[in-house]
């Protein structure tokens, strides 16, 4: 439905941005399609933030190129602003002022009027439960508010394209999920989003492509499949009754899976990283495993599946870990969301899902 | 940024996303609004603004109030015979003073504006560009305009009795906004350029101190020492003393009123764009 079909959301080639000596973005190649959700995923410090900046015209660029619809975001900066939006830990709203002013202002200044302004207000805050805290003040608001009345400001107008950088970071798990829901409703009306994360899972729960970018220059690009398949599909984590059957186990893993299988300090636990060769889904080989096992009366107690998280991207990817900044380390999905069963689950901080065996 | 609050706890509605959903549909945008339109609405932010903080007005009226009392009482004996006398002159005098004194809080606002998120939504919107930072001037205006309301009341009352009338008033206050306005541009491009609150308060003391008491708002210059009357002769802000006690005194100084003008145009022509460029590349 965008007037805007023909050609792609946001393309950038060799973007540069640098601060004193720290070259912050350092080459950066974009090409996001129009009407998808796409990730920009890396750590504290990896760029995302400069970039999106870069693209809404509130840095200039210091090489390269951008453009949003085709439109220079330097020479045609003023065009770019009539079809971008933007909501992040930066752009919000004003704390002093009510949740409805705030939205009333910033409809007016989008060319409003007066009542319709009210009105387009008005509905915002009733679509994201805000009506009752319509009339306070934000800084009174809690942090799912904050960034409800930050969303709804970015989609007075609805964009062509929102830019969301790390919208749920410091979220609690269930005002997470419903971030999750508005940014699909946005998506589902045909606006294009640039979605930045340090979470995988969040990533993996949205976007269809996955651009991962660490210390400013793009590591990895490709759908969500090609993203996982080149880090591996994850792990499992096993727990034996008998410590005496362990290394009978661990054999029977590495020449079941072919996978990497390590001992765990718990004379009971192993943890085998499984490939990414076969076809088969990380759950399809653990149960395989599972079967193995128990034909071989190895009992287990306890097995849980983990999907790499971002410290594994980044250890597969850049053969060193991240700078210890990923946040509070919340990168796990949980399973059911991995096989698709389950929208909106994912816990965000467990790192994976204890299944009783 | 965690602003945790009683709201913390409250059981927040659901987010509805078929009436979301249906607010998105509508694609249609409303026509680009024109630059004084979206320059007044920020200035209704900033209304909006006193509304919420209202000891934001401490300073022009408790400021102004006590300028007025210290400067009449301390000075008025020793310099005219009497307060009552003294006031005749000195008023219009410390409202210069103290009004071009109040404009420095708008660097500040600028500053901690910035620090805070909203400014780069601003800042994203397409809208005219310098519409933000004349939002704040025009706020400003009414700050100052509450400012020059209260001193002349307390004027009044202290005996200070204005020959031109309320035209002579209206016309004195009138060509001080215009000034303070266009005067405001260095605090804007200070409130960009320097990185903390507290460097833009000092660096603003060091300009509008000597400025303000470098000039004939207290004293004739003819006392001073010659190089001293070089700098107050031509200080802005002793045309625009002069300019409105000439006003407010029923006359029409016209050649102080065209330095005022002069000098405000000036300041805008010099200080707009540098505001723009910090503003534009902050």
């Amino acid at each position: 439905m965008s007037t805007q079909s023909s050609g792609p959301a946001i393309e950038t080639v060799g973007l540069v941005k640098t601060f004193g000596e720290t070259r912050a973005v350092d080459g950066v190649d974009l090409t996001v399609p129009a009407g998808t959700v796409y990730g920009v995923l890396g750590p504290n410090g990896a760029g995302k933030t400069t970039t999106v900046k870069m693209l809404a015209t509130l840095l200039r660029p210091d090489g390269g190129e951008a453009r949003v619809f085709g439109h220079d975001v330097v020479r045609d900066a003023d065009q770019v602003r009539g079809l971008v939006s933007l909501t992040g830990q930066y752009a919000s709203v004003d704390e002093d002022l009510t949740g409805t002013e705030n939205l009333v202002l910033l409809a007016r200044l989008l060319g409003h009027h007066k009542t319709t302004a009210r009105t387009r207000a008005a509905q915002l805050l009733e679509a994201f439960g805000l009506t009752e805290a319509a009339g306070k003040q934000v800084k009174h608001y809690s942090g799912g508010m904050r960034r409800r009345i930050d969303i709804a400001a970015s989609i007075l107008n609805t964009p062509d394209l929102l830019f969301l950088d790390e919208p749920t970071t410091g979220l609690d798990p269930r005002s997470r999920n419903q971030v999750w829901d508005i940014v699909r409703a946005v998506v589902a009306q045909g606006t294009t989003v640039l979605l930045t994360t340090q979470y995988l899972d969040e990533a993996d729960q949205l976007a269809s492509r996955i651009a991962v970018i660490d210390h400013g220059k793009v590591i990895a690009e490709g759908t969500k499949g090609e993203l996982k398949a080149s880090v591996g599909a994850g792990s499992v984590h096993l727990r034996l009754r008998d410590a005496d059957r362990r290394p009978e186990a661990e054999r029977l893993l590495r020449d079941l899976l072919h996978a990497e299988v390590q001992l765990e300090h718990d004379p009971v636990a192993l943890t085998a990283r499984l490939g990414a060769a076969t076809s088969d889904s990380a759950a399809e080989q653990a149960a395989r495993a599972l079967g193995e096992l128990a034909r071989d009366g190895i009992t287990v107690d306890n097995f849980s599946l983990g999907q790499p998280s971002l410290d594994e991207v980044f250890l597969a990817l850049t053969g060193r870990e991240t700078d210890g900044s990923a946040g509070d380390g919340g990168t796990g999905p949980d399973t059911d969301a991995d096989t698709g069963t389950g929208t909106g689950t994912g816990t965000g901080t467990g790192t994976k899902d204890e299944v009783a065996a | 940024m965690s602003t945790v609050t009683g709201t913390e706890n409250q059981e927040l509605a659901p987010v509805s996303t078929e009436s979301l959903a249906a607010l998105l549909v509508a694609k249609e945008r409303p026509q680009r609004p024109s630059s004084p339109s979206t320059s007044l609405t920020f200035g209704w932010r900033a209304i909006l603004k006193i509304k919420h903080v209202p000891e934001q007005l401490f300073d022009v009226t408790a400021f102004p109030i006590m300028n007025l009392l210290m400067f009449t009482y301390l000075f008025g004996g020793a310099l005219a015979g009497s307060p009552q006398d003294y006031i005749q002159f000195v008023l219009p005098g410390i409202l210069v003073m103290s009004v071009v004194m109040i404009t420095m809080y708008t660097g500040v606002s600028v500053n901690v504006d910035i620090e805070k998120g909203v400014f780069d939504r601003f800042r994203s919107l397409p809208i005219w560009r310098p519409s933000a930072m004349v939002g704040y001037l025009l706020g400003d205006a009414l700050r100052y305009t509450i400012a020059s309301v209260v001193m002349l009341a307390m004027g009044l009352l202290l005996g200070y009795r204005a020959d031109g009338g309320f035209p002579g008033v209206v016309a004195g206050i009138a060509l001080l906004l215009v000034f303070s306005f266009a005067f405001s541009w260095i605090w804007t491009m200070f409130g960009l350029m320097l990185r903390t609150e507290k460097s833009v308060m000092s660096v603003s003391m060091m300009v509008i101190f000597p400025l303000t008491f470098l000039s004939n708002v207290f004293v004739d210059p003819r006392t001073m020492p010659g190089w001293l009357q070089a700098f107050v002769n031509n200080s802005p802000v002793t045309h625009l003393a002069s300019a409105v006690r000439g006003l407010m005194a029923g006359d029409w100084p016209a050649d102080e009123i065209a330095w005022t003008l002069g000098w405000a145009a000036l300041f805008v022509a010099v200080f707009g764009p540098v505001t723009m460029r910090l503003y534009n590349r902050k």
